[in-house]
């Protein structure tokens, strides 16, 4: 997806190279936000047929463990704080970037790869210590389903901080001309969005999970 | 001048995204301590998580994604966002009750 948008942003360069007008530009680099929350629609969407077949699946354990017994709420509560946190500090760096101020922008973002990175190193983690304890996903409908949702949250926090990798080493080199700064703040609805699809999984996943 | 304030409304200020954050954070707390704590009945947990995960989602969606129904942009993403949650609701509700009748009548 990160391909796509910079395929999106590239057409947004020869706009700029072709038309000076200022208006331009303007309208085409929100056509390109625009389309980007329209890829995230449908993203949703991939979201909400996995949580319907987690839905159906959870109380089929097949005689094996089940939520209750494998979530844990104080893991589960530092792994959202660390998401959260991350979001606010993107919205710092989104600030920065509009002000374009450069070096606050690249410090914003450092922070929020760093938030991210220590939620995916927890999420493996955590699924490390599930395969290794017998309880990976080919034990049960539940544990497949669980690694699907949650796996697949987890790859788009990853497709995220590559692009964010992706993004600094533009700033660093090109600064915050227009075309970047409508790269980021594809990358910030990419991340918002994000941690509005990890409220629903701590709250129907692990919360629920674990009453 | 009227540039300005667009800009304002649809990138957020550190104030919006300070107000979004702490509320956000009221809003996780809350839940991870009523089922951490197991104080109260298993009713009123469910639909206590529940409701407040949606006002933390409508949170996220005011505060960090800037969406709205005054500016024109804010208006194309409002909507193409209802949109979505209609039918994410239909695919998720539908599958959902479909799955669970069935099995209720199977056991029957």
């Amino acid at each position: 997806m990160s391909t796509l948008s910079a395929d999106l942003a590239s057409t947004n360069v020869d706009a700029v190279s072709t038309h000076d007008d200022h208006h331009d530009h303007h309208d085409t680099s929100g056509d390109t936000v625009f389309g980007f929350w329209l890829y995230l629609m449908t993203d949703c969407l991939l979201f909400a047929s996995f949580f319907a077949t987690y839905a159906v699946l959870f109380m089929n354990t097949a005689g094996g463990v089940s939520g209750k017994d494998i979530f844990e709420l104080d893991f589960v509560a530092v792994e959202t704080a660390a998401l959260l946190l991350s979001s606010i500090t993107f919205g710092f760096a989104m600030i920065a970037a509009q002000g374009q101020k450069k070096a606050l922008t690249l410090a914003w973002l450092l922070v929020t790869f760093c938030l991210g990175a220590v939620f995916i190193g927890m999420e493996i983690y955590e699924f490390h210590h599930l395969i290794v304890n017998g309880h990976g996903p080919q034990h049960s409908a539940f544990l497949s389903s669980f690694f699907a949702l949650v796996g697949l949250h987890g790859l788009h926090v990853t497709a995220g901080l590559i692009w964010m990798t992706i993004m600094m080493i533009e700033v660093v080199r090109r600064g915050l001309g227009k075309a970047t700064v409508t790269r980021l703040s594809c990358l910030s609805l990419f991340w918002h969005f994000l941690d509005i699809v990890w409220i629903c999984v701590f709250t129907v996943v692990y919360l629920m999970g674990a009453m | 001048m009227s540039q300005d304030t667009h800009h304002d409304e649809s990138h957020g200020t550190v104030k919006s995204y300070l107000i979004g954050f702490v509320l956000s954070v009221i809003l996780t707390a809350i839940p991870f301590y009523m089922v951490m704590g197991g104080d109260f009945s298993k009713a009123t947990t469910i639909w206590s998580i529940v409701t407040l995960a949606i006002i933390q989602i409508w949170v996220h969606l005011k505060y960090f994604l800037h969406l709205n129904f005054v500016t024109e942009d804010g208006r194309a993403n409002t909507f193409s966002f209802l949109f979505s949650a209609l039918i994410i609701v239909m695919v998720v509700g539908l599958s959902v009750w479909i799955i669970y009748e069935s099995n209720a009548m199977m056991m029957h």
